[in-house]
């Protein structure tokens, strides 16, 4: 069973259709002891960076989280911010974030010219970095649909997975052993999001 | 490089897809569930629905419809009409909708705005201003189906809704709604000069060039399209459709 995490942040429904499309079992939680008890999660993530870590921390999700993330070592996928938290923070806020791969969120606004419209949103091409499990059965060109005004640059090349040009190139996706994140929302991508989940499913 | 989005702009009363002609006589279209299952394996960019009746007629959006459109749907989802407070936005939201379209309620109650960008974000609120010119060609903005004129400068409006928190402006030409003629370039190059936030063209897409006239000559972020996505032709049936994405790719990028 994948658990979506409901932390307050952004609305799962979508998410929960895609997972139903591609045949896994899959359910939104906000109960602690059924998140402890999960086989796979899902991080989504719609917000700001300080909000989100804010009900991390308060609501006792950040041991249970860490302690599946790195003891027990189960898939994990973060979506957009929900990516965003599992590197050490953010331009956007102050408070840490989970810090399980090394690396930032930037706001676009101060590197980019203003041509560029903030937030970064629309359909774009994602090249693959690295190969991993999350990467299996894509032929051709990538495409995603993204909306956010942050991203992220992780500092080990190894972590980064996808790589996404909009005014410079950033980290769309990343991965670290059983840590994924995307940047994009694959439950909004049409087969390229499909394919995603699909490779998460069977994990 | 970033895609400019083509956003097929379809038009429901209640649970009818249909489409209007310069806001009045409208066409019945189909089921919407049936429409969006070809659209979802079109691999369109986005969709976008507005029920056109649901505020002139009091009633809420059907839930329903929204519901089903969102388990079929595996794209940028968006929806206006009747969304009054926030309450049945959130709801909307929660069934899978990333994007409610304020209009009427955005003028009569404009911290509806300021509440739903602060509750999900900018990126989830789009405005929208139905524009019509008068017999001296001046822009004048109508809300509720068309139906109101009132007394505010397109321009100025869309920058309002800018400040109260809308991401995106939908702007939509009222004369060349469903006329196949082409986008009003005019009213869309004003305001993409005037806002920093994406703006969507609506209203008289005919055919491809069209679209490539008022990505190239207005700096529109994204197109809508009505008409020439349900019919085969202007005049002729019913044909749910989309241009070729590789001709439009080698038109606007």
């Amino acid at each position: 069973m994948i658990t979506i995490v409901d932390y307050g942040m952004g609305n799962l429904g979508s998410v929960l259709n895609m997972f139903k499309k591609v045949g896994a079992a899959a359910r939104i939680s906000s109960d602690l002891n059924e998140i402890s008890k999960a086989e796979k999660i899902l991080l989504p993530g719609v917000g700001a960076f300080d909000a989100a870590m804010q009900r991390v921390n308060d609501s006792g999700l950040k041991d249970i989280l860490t302690s599946k993330a790195m003891a027990e070592q189960i898939p994990i996928l973060g979506i957009c911010l929900g990516m965003q938290l599992l590197t050490q923070g953010s331009q956007e806020g102050v408070l840490n974030g989970l810090g399980w791969i090394k690396g930032k969120a930037y706001r676009f606004d101060d590197r980019i010219d203003e041509t560029f419209r903030v937030p970064h949103m629309g359909w774009n091409t994602a090249d693959i970095q690295n190969e991993c499990k999350l990467t299996k059965n894509f032929e051709g060109e990538l495409r995603f649909y993204f909306v956010h005004s942050y991203f992220v640059l992780v500092d080990n090349p190894n972590h980064s997975m996808m790589k996404t040009n909009y005014g410079l190139s950033f980290d769309s996706a990343i991965c670290k052993d059983n840590i994924f994140g995307v940047q994009f929302h694959p439950e909004k991508s049409h087969k390229f999001g499909m394919n995603i989940f699909k490779n998460f499913a069977s994990l | 490089m970033l895609r400019t989005r083509i956003i097929p702009c379809l038009q429901l009363i209640d649970e009818s897809l249909v489409k209007t002609v310069k806001f009045g006589h409208h066409g019945y279209i189909g089921d919407p569930i049936n429409t969006v299952r070809i659209f979802n394996e079109l691999e369109v960019d986005e969709l976008c629905f507005l029920d056109i009746r649901a505020t002139i007629e009091k009633r809420p959006p059907n839930f329903q419809v929204l519901q089903h459109i969102a388990e079929e749907c595996f794209m940028p989802l968006s929806f206006g009409g009747g969304v009054k407070n926030a309450d049945i936005a959130k709801k909307i939201l929660s069934i899978g909708f990333e994007k409610i379209v304020l209009n009427t309620a955005a003028f009569e109650t404009k911290q509806l705005v300021t509440d739903i960008a602060n509750h999900s974000g900018n990126q989830s609120v789009i405005g929208s201003i139905d524009v019509k010119k008068n017999f001296w060609g001046k822009y004048q903005v109508y809300i509720s189906d068309g139906k109101k004129k009132i007394d505010i400068d397109p321009i100025e409006w869309a920058q309002e809704l800018e400040s109260l928190g809308a991401g995106e402006l939908l702007i939509t030409s009222m004369d060349n709604d469903g006329t196949w003629k082409g986008y009003d370039l005019d009213i869309v190059s004003k305001i993409v000069k005037s806002v920093r936030i994406p703006v969507i063209a609506n209203g008289g897409a005919g055919n491809i060039h069209h679209i490539e006239e008022v990505v190239k000559k207005s700096n529109a972020s994204a197109v809508a399209l009505g008409s020439m996505v349900v019919y085969q032709a202007k005049g002729l049936g019913v044909l749910v459709n989309f241009p070729d994405r590789l001709t439009l790719e080698s038109i606007i990028n």
